[in-house]
């Protein structure tokens, strides 16, 4: 199936989130959207799935016109879609959540469940998918979800899928196998449109890559080209992918965790047991994907856990059992992984925001009263030194791009001189422009002695800030290895194996890994 | 939700994690049974009659020891508590069976101790279980009405409403045309009246769900009260005698002692009941209506990327909420008494709203809750017809008390639909 996308625009009040964006997804291609957070590919994704209206433009499927009302006629046509975030019913079986929409049925609208678990296991079967029917969804690790996503469009004869970030909260063996899965089912004559931000990936499995950057298309590039050039494509000016760091210098080890363990309410081991150190002046950053117990790690040394055992000493005090409050008190900055949930008051304006954690010490209190014109002159002063882009320091911060937001937060726990700093995901949906100012202001923070710990999910981040690697995987510490390490090494640590072993497997196998 | 990739879990061997509640609860349960109904057990026998003496089939009537059944209750209840504090010292879950087992004697152990220590210890079992499935008539058909709104991912507060108004439309219906057939059709009319304007104020206008539906009830309430003492007292001749329903016997099966009464001698109300209850359960969980509803409770925007209309989903289930509840609503004026009473559904149908909780979102769940505190109903006026020692206005607390034990989760936490009380705005 040939599908043509002609002069599509997409309008959100005055904000334009696609403007004439013109694509072809030829049959058997694999089509790479590549973009930066924003950029409006999941605008335009969602355009085609009939979820939006487009304001202008037109669809074609195999050179005739149509028009999309909802997802049930995008899907009529022959187009899927996996969601970033799945589209699952977490307590359907597999089963169910396949059938949803597209019921077989008995008389009197009665489901006939075999029928689908029939098409299920065929479709199983020929793609070696290794699915259970009868499996309830929430149970299912999260790569055997995204396989229920693709069986859900299969079952519906999807000819084109849409991929929306699919690799993001995959592990690297995952995301092999996800590959496969989709060199498969281009030699089945379907085609498969790849939306994604990582470079690397879209290089490697692109016949055809479109770069969108504010809602328009400013080119197509051969997947052969190089990186520097995508990258500059995708931003709109040159970039430098690497950060000029110079070599940690470490001092003395003042923040120290031994044998933590968190557990959740109902009393499975989400940290299980983990003992390491930070020295003054290095960056430990910790890898692992998404849900391996790096959220209650950091949350347990913020004094945000319940159910702690073990310990975690900052110079010397031990941080378990204190409030929040005293930890924050003891010097310790925290960047969260959700900045628009746990980060920012969204309805707080940027100078309210930027004192969240000093709003009752001078000189922003005195007594009961608070200082307005002291909030206001350090609001002024961070917004300028953090380049914040904003209308002013009152607007509200809920209203400030993604990288903006995570500029306040930063200038925030910056405000005061720290004796541990801790960041989630500090880039997480951040544009790369702001990515490079972030990374130089945690580094400034390293070199200045401070300890570091960065939590990321994204292996390029680790790689780059990293002086030393610790890998979380089920809430277990699967090793902890120089910041020059091979992401082949980390790939398979991230999947569960100890380091020694990884390290091992590694020097035997030069593979083609990403 | 699905981004939860967590593996499961390896050791539920813990240091820290670890619930007393239910063995502590239990201990002081025991307890008090040990204190009141074994110790402070009447030394007479009770009298539990089966059937009455010209049923067609007779059972003969149990007769037991109040202290007797007492002491071995307590006994029972003590041991229980003893094996859920060792289950949960060697970290180990207990057994669903035993807060259900000691539930069970509890109700027994109560049951004869109260009746035992009453002027006449002598109670018809038979009539105590009928009255109190005639009792949980609205309460069932209300919960009803709550499952059908809450597993589309409306929060229906409104119950109350919906069983008032219908008991006023079937009321003031049968009353004018004379039958009392078609006040049980203006009973499900004006439920959907109800449900109508929670529908589009919570669904169309994304109004806070649970505010619609209390305003929905004050509102419900000051308009029949109003029609109530302006027109229906004023000529009651008129509007507001309307015929009862007829019991329908159902012959032989009628005459099984003890269900028979229960399951086979109702009103077309009663008969109703049982059938929507199996209808909504088998369409819930077996039809392809029943698992678009789930899903749009649970994950609407999941259903939605399927081609399932999320909001007109719900729309019409409030509005099938709106018959179940309407019917529920005409057994105050059909069946229980001929006459509408201003109020008269007594805040009925909030304890429809904590047996759909009690009975976990589950048409048969919400089925035995509601028989629990029909039951809890029941006991308390036939214990206060016995002349009991203990005060009435206690006895009138019970069904109450029991919801608040209840619905503070005292039976296992029950999950509700993922999405219910969120409306659903697209994009």
């Amino acid at each position: 199936m040939k599908l043509e996308l002609i002069g599509i625009t997409k309008r959100f009040g005055s904000l334009v989130a696609n403007d004439s964006i013109d694509l072809v997804v030829e049959p058997g291609q694999v089509h790479s959207l590549l973009g930066e957070n924003g950029a409006g590919k999941s605008t335009l994704m969602n355009v085609l799935y009939g979820l939006y209206d487009p304001t202008e433009g037109e669809i074609r499927v195999d050179d005739k016109p149509v028009t999309f009302r909802g997802p049930g006629d995008a899907m009529a046509a022959g187009i899927g879609m996996v969601h970033q975030h799945f589209m699952l019913v977490p307590v359907f079986t597999v089963a169910e959540n396949v059938a949803l929409g597209n019921e077989a049925v008995r008389g009197g609208g009665m489901l006939n469940l075999q029928e689908t678990r029939t098409r299920i296991r065929r479709i199983s079967d020929q793609y070696g998918f290794d699915v259970d029917p009868d499996a309830v969804v929430e149970d299912l690790p999260v790569g055997v979800q995204q396989r229920v996503e693709i069986i859900k469009a299969l079952v519906r004869n999807a000819e084109v899928l849409i991929l929306d970030e699919p690799t993001a909260v995959l592990t690297p063996k995952e995301t092999d196998e996800l590959l496969g899965i989709m060199a498969q089912l281009t030699a089945d004559g379907k085609s498969i449109v790849f939306i994604s931000h990582k470079l690397r990936e879209v290089k490697a499995v692109s016949d055809v890559i479109t770069v969108i950057r504010r809602g328009k298309v400013v080119g197509t590039a051969d997947p052969s080209a190089p990186t520097t050039e995508l990258a500059s494509l995708m931003v709109g000016r040159s970039v430098s992918l690497t950060l000029d760091k110079k070599p940690a210098t470490p001092g003395e080890v003042t923040f120290r965790v031994r044998d933590l363990t968190v557990q959740a309410d109902n009393g499975q081991r989400v940290v299980d047991g983990l003992s390491f150190d930070v020295a003054e002046g290095e960056i430990l950053a910790i890898a692992g994907v998404q849900g391996n117990g790096q959220t209650e790690l950091t949350e347990a040394i913020m004094g945000l856990q319940d159910h702690v055992t073990g310990s975690i000493t900052l110079g010397g005090n031990e941080l378990v059992g204190r409030k929040v409050k005293d930890v924050i008190r003891a010097g310790v900055g925290f960047v969260p992984e959700d900045r628009s949930v746990e980060g920012l008051v969204g309805t707080f304006s940027v100078a309210e925001n930027l004192i969240l954690n000093r709003y009752d010490d001078a000189p922003f209190a005195r007594g009961l009263s608070m200082s307005p014109s002291a909030v206001e002159k350090n609001a002024d002063e961070k917004i300028a030194e953090f380049d914040v882009r904003t209308q002013s320091a009152s607007a509200a911060a809920g209203t400030l791009s993604g990288g903006n937001q995570q500029k306040v937060v930063m200038a925030r726990e910056f405000s005061r001189p720290l004796k541990l700093f801790i960041a989630s995901q500090p880039t997480r949906g951040v544009d790369v422009g702001s990515i490079e100012f972030l990374h130089r202001r945690i580094v400034a923070e390293r070199d200045g002695g401070t300890p570091v710990i960065i939590v990321s999910t994204e292996l390029d981040e680790v790689l780059e800030l990293a002086d030393r690697i610790a890998v979380l995987y089920r809430g277990r510490l699967m090793g902890i290895v120089p910041g020059t390490v091979s992401r082949d090494v980390l790939g398979l640590m991230m999947a569960g194996m100890p380091a020694d072993e990884a390290l091992a497997q590694a020097h035997d196998v030069q593979g083609g890994n990403l | 939700m699905s981004t939860a990739t967590t593996a499961p879990a390896r050791g539920t061997g813990d240091a820290t994690v670890r619930s007393w509640k239910n063995p502590i609860i239990l201990s002081v349960v025991a307890l008090f049974a040990l204190l009141v109904f074994a110790l402070g057990a009447p030394g007479n026998d009770v009298t539990f009659r089966l059937s009455e003496e010209n049923d067609p089939i007779v059972l003969p009537s149990i007769v037991v020891s109040a202290q007797l059944i007492g002491w071995l209750a307590a006994i029972a209840m003590i041991a229980l508590a003893v094996l859920a504090i060792l289950h949960t010292r060697a970290r180990r879950k207990v057994p669903t069976w035993v807060p259900a087992v000691f539930a069970i004697l509890f109700l027994i152990a109560f049951l004869t101790w109260v009746v035992g220590s009453a002027r006449t210890p002598n109670v018809a079992l038979y009539g105590l279980l009928a009255g109190s499935v005639t009792l949980a008539v609205p309460l069932i058909f209300g919960s009803l009405s709550g499952v059908l709104c809450e597993r589309s991912g409306v929060v229906n507060i409104a119950i109350e409403g919906q069983l008032l108004f219908g008991a006023f439309a079937a009321a003031v219906a049968a009353s004018l045309s004379g039958s009392a057939f078609v006040g049980l059709l203006a009973a499900a009319v004006a439920g959907v009246l109800v449900s109508l304007v929670l529908a589009v104020f919570s669904i169309r206008y994304v109004v806070n769900q649970v505010i619609v539906g209390v305003v929905l009830n004050v509102l419900v309430s000051g308009l029949t009260g109003f029609l109530f003492s302006a027109v229906l007292s004023e000529d009651s001749e008129r509007w507001n005698s309307p015929p009862r329903l007829p019991v329908i016997e159902i012959p032989l099966l009628a005459d099984i002692p003890v269900i028979g009464p229960i399951l086979f001698q109702q009103t077309i109300v009663g008969y109703l009941m049982y059938i929507a209850v199996a209808v909504i359960y088998v369409a819930l969980y077996h039809s392809r209506w029943g698992l678009r509803t789930r899903a749009v409770g649970e994950h609407p925007k999941a259903a939605d990327t399927l081609g399932v209309n999320v909001n007109r989903m719900r729309f019409v289930n409030v509005l099938l909420a709106g018959v179940v509840a309407g019917v529920g609503g005409s057994f105050f004026t059909l069946v229980a008494v001929s006459g509408f009473g201003r109020d008269m559904t007594a805040g009925q149908g909030y304890i429809a709203l904590a047996a759909l909780i009690f009975g976990r979102w589950n048409p048969i769940g919400a089925f035995f809750a509601a028989l629990l505190f029909g039951f809890a109903t029941n006991l308390s006026n036939v214990l206060s017809l016995l002349g009991t020692p203990v005060p009435d206005q206690f006895l009138r607390m019970l069904p109450y008390v029991v919801t608040v034990f209840a619905v503070a989760g005292l039976v296992g936490r029950s999950r509700a639909p993922g999405a219910s009380g969120i409306p659903y705005i697209k994009g």
